[in-house]
């Protein structure tokens, strides 16, 4: 436990240090700004439409702003999650700093767990440090926080998964670029497996559709906390940590 | 303190190993030497628990480097061939990550950190980013960390590479300085470094061992019999090369006189002595009593370089005379200089 917490710790100074989390704490914070800035200016609009029109039909906040403006962090998060993840083994293994992680005492699990839980928490904090705007949806409205925090959730979980996965991924080159670029496929991919379903219910196109992370984020994106779903996206991060061990010890045994 | 018996390391189509086996005791300063690409990084990574053998056995204070390979990585401070450095940290900070991931925690660790410091020679660089420091100090950054949680075991990868003659003279008083601690084994592929540094040597080539013995020995085990250097010059006597020669030739004990060298009004020539005869005094008395003058006189030892070449096989005929050393230019021996 030490030993993760150890080395979280230095993943977490090295992203801050070097400029990459600011980087995409500015940038994320723009484009979530923009976005809600628009989500928001089209609400007030219709509702002085409807005011105007003297037909009065009742407006959400929750249905017609937050829900978007979190489905859209998720999709951003697939822009994120491979510049967040790509550098986590790939630069060790550039830099020749993996032989003295891997000749330290402690064991690899740990090392994977501590990367993994930092590159988490800058994922976190990027997410949450933008949801500062919703302050003013609660200053100035009445939305209902317990969806909100449901499907904040869903974006946690979803962004979580695709991390093990991307950390996988970095352990397989010393290439940051070429780590970066095969997880942001894996992400694609797995966005894009749920387009079967629109087409086609047959047990392949099922498949395909469950392995999907979007079908997965639908509940939660719907404001209900779903333990099937939950579920799907903690084996998501069970496995890719898991293949992450192994992809390890396999570099142990052939390098 | 740490043996190896067999140990073996087959890559997808070499073998870079080789049935290896070597006992290395609590306190030794050992040379592992070999030219590029002859195992030396392969066995040193077995024995620091970066990957496992292939095959046979080895042991580091009693634990097994595959079974019990945590104890081992606790009794080990490793300076791989590159310091593995985050470029991105400073010096202060990269020695307290280093240390707590060894196991230090709180008054031990900041003590450790400043005692490296100091012991490194690094302390005035400890708030720059390890990325702005200079080769040099890069390789003692390095070094305090391998040494940063007092390991029993150093095991040092070309510790000495690619720096300037001043930071190698460093660095290797610094490695000497921490023998009295720590069991050090260190690569290298520089000879004099050996020399200067080891009480003991492991040669291997082409992944098998080719000598294990103490320098002194190895030296003293190629020598052979005595052989000395003279450089003679003129002074009232005749001089001419042919004459200076039969003169030395002619003096009981020398088996043969080989011309070296020669200059305005001096030479140097090689006198072989047969085994167990000592004739320096002879050969003195003989140059001055002909009216010459004794330059100097100096046993001919053979250089490590020579001896590894001889027991390596590697270009036996390009002997060290035609090969410099690849750094100092006189290959110094010091237990043989009389």
């Amino acid at each position: 436990m030490r030993n993760i917490w150890i080395i979280c710790r230095r993943e977490l100074n090295s992203y801050f240090t070097s400029p990459i989390a600011w980087l995409l704490l500015t940038m994320y914070s723009v484009i979530f700004g923009w976005i809600f800035w628009n989500f928001l200016a089209e609400f007030i609009k219709q509702g002085i439409d409807m005011e105007m029109m003297g037909q009065a039909s009742p407006m959400n906040l929750n249905e017609q702003v937050i829900r978007p403006l979190l489905g859209t962090s998720s999709f951003l998060g697939l822009f994120m999650i491979p510049l967040i993840s790509m550098r986590l083994f790939a630069e060790e293994k550039r830099n020749g700093t993996i032989e003295l992680l891997a000749t330290s005492p402690v064991h690899d699990i740990e090392i994977i767990l501590g990367k993994w839980v930092a590159a988490t928490l800058l994922y976190c904090w990027i997410i949450v440090f933008s949801s500062i705007n919703f302050v003013f949806l609660f200053r100035y409205g009445n939305p209902d926080w317990k969806p909100m925090a449901v499907t904040f959730l869903g974006v946690f979980l979803q962004g979580a998964a695709l991390l093990a996965v991307g950390t996988f991924i970095s352990t397989l080159t010393k290439n940051q670029i070429i780590a970066g670029a095969l997880t942001f496929g894996a992400c694609l991919m797995l966005w894009v497996f749920s387009w079967v379903s629109s087409y086609d219910s047959s047990s392949w196109a099922q498949v395909f559709s469950y392995m999907s992370v979007i079908t997965h984020f639908d509940a939660f994106d719907r404001g209900v906390l779903s333990t099937k779903d939950a579920i799907y996206y903690l084996s998501v991060i069970f496995l890719g940590l898991f293949f992450t061990a192994r992809s390890m010890e396999s570099l142990r045994w052939r390098s | 303190m740490i043996t190896v018996t067999d140990l073996t390391k087959r890559y997808a189509r070499t073998t870079a190993v080789d049935h290896i086996s070597f006992s290395i005791s609590k306190g030794d300063i050992v040379g592992f030497l070999g030219p590029n690409g002859a195992g030396k990084t392969t066995t040193m990574r077995m024995l620091t628990c970066f990957f496992p053998p292939t095959a046979g056995k080895a042991t580091v204070a009693g634990f097994d480097v595959f079974e019990q390979s945590l104890e081992v990585r606790r009794r080990i401070g490793y300076l791989p061939e590159a310091p593995p450095l985050y470029l991105e940290m400073e010096t202060i900070e990269y020695l307290r990550f280093v240390g707590r991931l060894k196991g230090l925690t709180g008054d031990r660790l900041e003590k450790r950190v400043d005692f490296v410091l100091e012991r490194c020679a690094i302390a005035d660089v400890k708030a720059k980013l390890l990325g702005k420091l200079s080769k040099g100090y890069r390789q003692r950054v390095g070094l305090a960390q391998a040494i940063i949680h007092n390991p029993d075991v150093l095991i040092l990868d070309e510790p000495t590479a690619g720096l300037d003659p001043k930071q190698i003279n460093e660095t290797r008083d610094l490695i000497k300085s921490l023998a009295g601690d720590h069991t050090i084994i260190l690569s290298t592929h520089i000879l004099p470094e050996v020399e200067q540094t080891c009480e003991r040597v492991i040669i291997i080539n082409k992944g098998k061992l080719v000598a294990t013995d103490s320098v002194h020995n190895l030296q003293a085990r190629a020598r052979g019999a005595e052989s000395v250097l003279v450089e003679v010059g003129a002074r009232t006597g005749e001089f001419a090369i042919p004459v200076v020669r039969a003169r030395l030739e002619k003096i009981t004990g020398v088996s043969r006189a080989t011309l070296k060298e020669e200059f305005q009004n001096g030479a140097v020539f090689e006198v072989e002595a047969s085994k167990g005869q000592l004739v320096r005094g002879d050969l003195a008395r003989a140059i001055v009593e002909s009216g010459w003058e004794l330059n100097e006189l100096r046993p001919a030892a053979m250089s490590l370089e020579e001896i590894f070449l001889q027991l390596t096989g590697t270009d036996a005929g390009a002997k060290s005379a035609d090969t410099p050393p690849e750094e100092a230019p006189t290959p110094e021996a010091p237990e043989a200089n009389a």
